[in-house]
């Protein structure tokens, strides 16, 4: 049987030569990302928000999206957002949080319940109250922080410390361009967008690791190879493999994203994203750091935290 | 790498027999489950996997124990026993007792009274939790001030109360719910001030809020005279048909007392009312109030509102007695409920709901599956169109991976939920991420042209420290989302961090067995991939 090879064997590549195209690039990538985060904002869905959200059914034909538009805004609920969710007898209705704390929240479900359960089946009602949804954002933010230092701690201790620079930044800059792709396509961000971004991180390291560890290896072997050179070669090295796991990944998250159902939509999506970002920050973004930082094969004979730069002759009597 | 004790294999097949074994109840009928279960010995688990709300359609709520209604109702009982104290003491009360926000202040004038009442209120200052329970601080701090004595509640105090408030919440809750004939009804203590309630398959919440919302704080007050003082009468609205009335503050009997009540017929009208009997005490203190006020209005008060207010004809001694009020049956019988199950200590409010129709339900869990069998699928097809009979093996490991995730999840006791399903496709691409990592390293060794044993060794041996670091990330991810994550979203790591310990069993150790198993056989002289 002739078996499947999506990367091609053998290859050299230059990657190194992209990095004067990959950084601007992911420099200005990065930047509009926190413009956008800025002044346009993610989409917060109720748990971080607040508020009330309500996935409806008609009982019987299609609903009528204007007609619950105009029968909901009657109620004097605020705001009131109505969507389509996929079947034409689906609809997605979300209010905002409602003045009187969190008891506001209840009577407004008890109003749109007498407004429309005759008609409509109620699917599932998410209500989240604003002392809530301020614990969600507080610890959110908080598992997002602790999972980076955490993860970042892990690395310190396992490569040398130009390595674990080389791995901030790719993560960081994961995770700006993933909350950029949230602030463009203004999908939903809920809980388990948190949980999607966690997960893009650790894969994001998880990419970065296998890559520095093969460069770890390599600039053992080949101490008088540039490290320009020395990295071009790991990632040739590792190339068919971060191919084949990306493929993987993706094909798993393609069936979340296209069978899984509404709920976890958003999540598959940004899975997704994060997957091609990951791959592509952990061969142009966290390799070359390596080499701006002036990482040299002999970084791995002395004690971590000399790097004075060696004469040539110290070098020669070492090779 | 080769060789390996034969002991190894029979653990690795005994480790997924018993896994199949853990995972056949969650495939079959639960009242078949249920009578396998009794017939067989205790230590073989006969469990299903437990599934979360969201697939399994029901109602989660998480409530508030309400502080400003615990320090309210802790100032009225103070009040009383202010009251009662100076009425010991005989010390007059010349400007009253003044409410604070947080405690009542004794207003005297005279100073030498004042003394003598400080004095006396000094034994209201009780150490938290009785007499015995040192170290917990008090209760009440008492203090002079210019123009009376003030008594402030303390903040431990508060505390404690509150914690109190939660616990007795639970019971009556418990009661109340019990009551409605909901199975499988979970409630349970949430931090310091709050209640979780689940209601597995309830899919309209209205009654169960109308059941667990209420304090159901049944008084009753005798309907104000004209002279009485002001500051000793308060105006309250009608439950029903608008308008308002006002009693006297004094609780003359309250519901602690109750010890039953049922849904009944008013005997004149055939309306529905509820029957109530008191214990002893309570109609004791009934019959004593009763006779005293014969001819007086008497307020039936449930949470501020008034019910109603009868005029009492006659004395009624017998401890029981009749609360009508233009009852439908649905609200008569629901109050009865709410007397008998007893009233809540402070007012709960509902600061979080979720609540998944069974229509939704099984939608997510047709979805997950489908996802999960596509997504599967899809990654088999590819390992095996990459790697042929490696790809095989990878398939292999990858399926008894997926038999250990759901086995442990069993085992543990956890609950799967829709991003759990998520977490599980996810590992599934994750899994065979080991597989890639150790077959592209025996190809590079082999292309490098090492021998077919040497390649497959070097292969194993310089992939599995790449194999542990970047799980090790993976696996930091998926704790961390389990310590800060909440709900659902806890399923999604809990899939995600069982899942990234099993890959490593599964697609280094099986996967290493079945190369050495296939190369013995065969002794191949070229890696076929």
């Amino acid at each position: 049987m002739k078996l499947l090879r999506l990367a091609p064997e053998n290859t050299k590549f230059g990657f190194m030569r992209f990095r004067r195209v990959s950084y601007p690039l992911s420099a200005t990538l990065s930047i509009i990302a926190v413009v956008m985060f800025l002044f346009v904002g993610m989409n917060y869905g109720i748990d971080f928000a607040g508020g009330t959200q309500i996935d409806m059914r008609a009982k019987s034909g299609e609903a009528h999206l204007a007609e619950i538009r105009s029968k909901a805004d009657s109620l004097g609920l605020g705001a009131v957002e109505v969507q389509r969710l996929g079947a034409e007898s689906d609809v997605l209705l979300r209010i905002n949080v409602q003045s009187g704390g969190d008891a506001g929240e209840q009577s407004a479900i008890a109003k749109l319940r007498d407004a429309f359960s005759n008609d409509y089946e109620f699917r599932s009602v998410d209500s989240v109250g604003p002392t809530i949804s301020a614990e969600l954002v507080q610890s959110g933010t908080l598992g997002v922080v602790v999972a980076i230092i955490a993860v970042l701690a892990y690395l310190w201790f396992r490569f040398e410390w130009q390595f674990a620079v080389g791995a901030i930044i790719g993560t960081m800059h994961d995770l700006l361009l993933t909350v950029g792709f949230f602030c463009v396509t203004q999908l939903e961000f809920n809980q388990t967008s948190i949980a999607a971004i966690l997960t893009i991180v650790g894969y994001s390291l998880n990419e970065t690791v296998v890559v520095l560890d093969r460069i770890r290896e390599v600039m053992r072997k080949y101490k008088r190879l540039s490290t320009a050179e020395i990295i071009d070669m790991s990632i040739n090295a590792v190339l068919p493999r971060t191919i084949m796991t990306a493929t993987t990944v993706f094909l798993a998250l393609l069936a979340l994203f296209f069978l899984g159902g509404h709920v976890i939509r958003s999540f598959s999506a940004a899975m997704i994203w994060g997957i091609f970002v990951a791959t592509y920050s952990s061969i142009f973004i966290c390799s070359p750091m390596l080499i701006y930082m002036g990482v040299r094969a002999d970084v791995f004979d002395k004690p971590k935290d000399q790097d004075v730069d060696p004469t040539p002759s110290q070098r020669k009597v070492k090779a | 790498m080769l060789r390996f004790a034969p002991w190894k294999l029979v653990s690795v097949l005994a480790l997924v027999a018993a896994a199949i074994l853990l995972i056949v109840p969650s495939f079959m009928p639960t009242g078949a489950v249920d009578s396998l279960a009794a017939r067989l010995p205790g230590f073989i688990p006969m469990r299903q996997i437990v599934l979360g709300l969201d697939l399994q359609g029901g109602a989660y709520m998480l409530m508030q124990v309400d502080e400003n209604s615990v320090i309210k109702s802790q100032i009225e009982a103070l009040r009383e026993d202010v009251r009662q104290k100076m009425r010991e003491g005989r010390i007059g009360l010349s400007g009253g007792i003044g409410t604070e926000p947080r405690g009542v202040v004794v207003r005297i004038t005279d100073s030498a009274e004042r003394d003598k009442a400080y004095d006396l209120l000094q034994t209201l200052s009780q150490p938290i939790g009785g007499p015995l329970a040192g170290g917990n601080g008090r209760n009440l701090q008492v203090s002079k001030t210019g123009a009376g004595v003030q008594l402030t509640l303390t903040d431990a105090a508060i505390a404690d109360k509150v914690r109190h408030a939660v616990t007795q919440s639970i019971e009556v809750l418990n009661r109340r719910i019990n009551a409605m004939g909901t199975k499988e009804t979970i409630v349970e203590r949430q931090g310091a001030d709050r209640v979780l309630i689940e209601v597995p398959g309830l899919q309209d919440t209205t009654k169960l809020k109308e059941i667990i919302g209420k304090t159901a704080k049944l008084d009753f007050q005798l309907v104000a005279d004209p002279g009485d003082p002001p500051s000793e009468v308060e105006t309250l609205p009608m439950d029903k048909g608008g308008g308002t009335i006002t009693v006297q503050k004094r609780v003359m009997v309250d519901g602690a007392d109750l010890v039953d009540a049922q849904q009944s017929f008013d005997q004149q009208t055939g309306e529905p009312d509820v029957t109530f009997r008191f214990n002893l005490i309570g109609a004791q203190k009934f019959g004593r109030v009763t006779s005293e006020n014969v001819g007086r209005p008497f307020a039936i008060v449930l949470d501020g509102k008034v019910i109603s207010a009868p005029v009492i004809r006659s004395p009624i001694t017998g401890g029981t007695g009749q609360i009508t009020g233009n009852f439908t049956m649905e609200e008569a019988s629901n109050l009865a409920i709410l007397l008998r199950s007893g009233a809540l200590p402070a007012k709960l409010t509902v600061i979080e709901e979720r609540t998944v129709g069974p229509g939704l339900g099984q939608d997510s869990i047709d979805a997950g599956k489908r996802a999960a069998l596509v997504g599967g699928l899809l990654v088999v097809v590819y390992m095996i169109t990459t790697y042929g009979i490696f790809g095989v093996f990878a398939d292999l490991a990858l399926a008894v991976h997926i038999l250990l995730i759901f086995a442990s999840m069993i085992l543990l006791g956890a609950t799967l939920t829709l991003p759990g399903i998520a977490g599980i496709v996810f590992t599934i691409g994750m899994a065979v991420d080991s597989n890639v990592l150790i077959y592209e390293r025996i190809r590079e060794e082999a292309h490098l042209g090492r021998s077919v044993v040497s390649s497959l060794d070097a292969g194993f041996k310089r992939a599995f420290a790449t194999i542990v670091d970047s799980n090790v990330t993976m696996f930091v991810a998926a704790l961390i989302l389990y310590l800060f994550g909440s709900g659902a979203v806890r399923g999604f790591a809990v899939s995600l961090g069982l899942g990234i310990m099993t890959s490593i069993v599964t697609a280094v150790t099986m996967t290493r067995m079945m190369i050495a198993l296939w190369y013995h056989r065969g002794r191949p002289r070229k890696i076929p991939i």
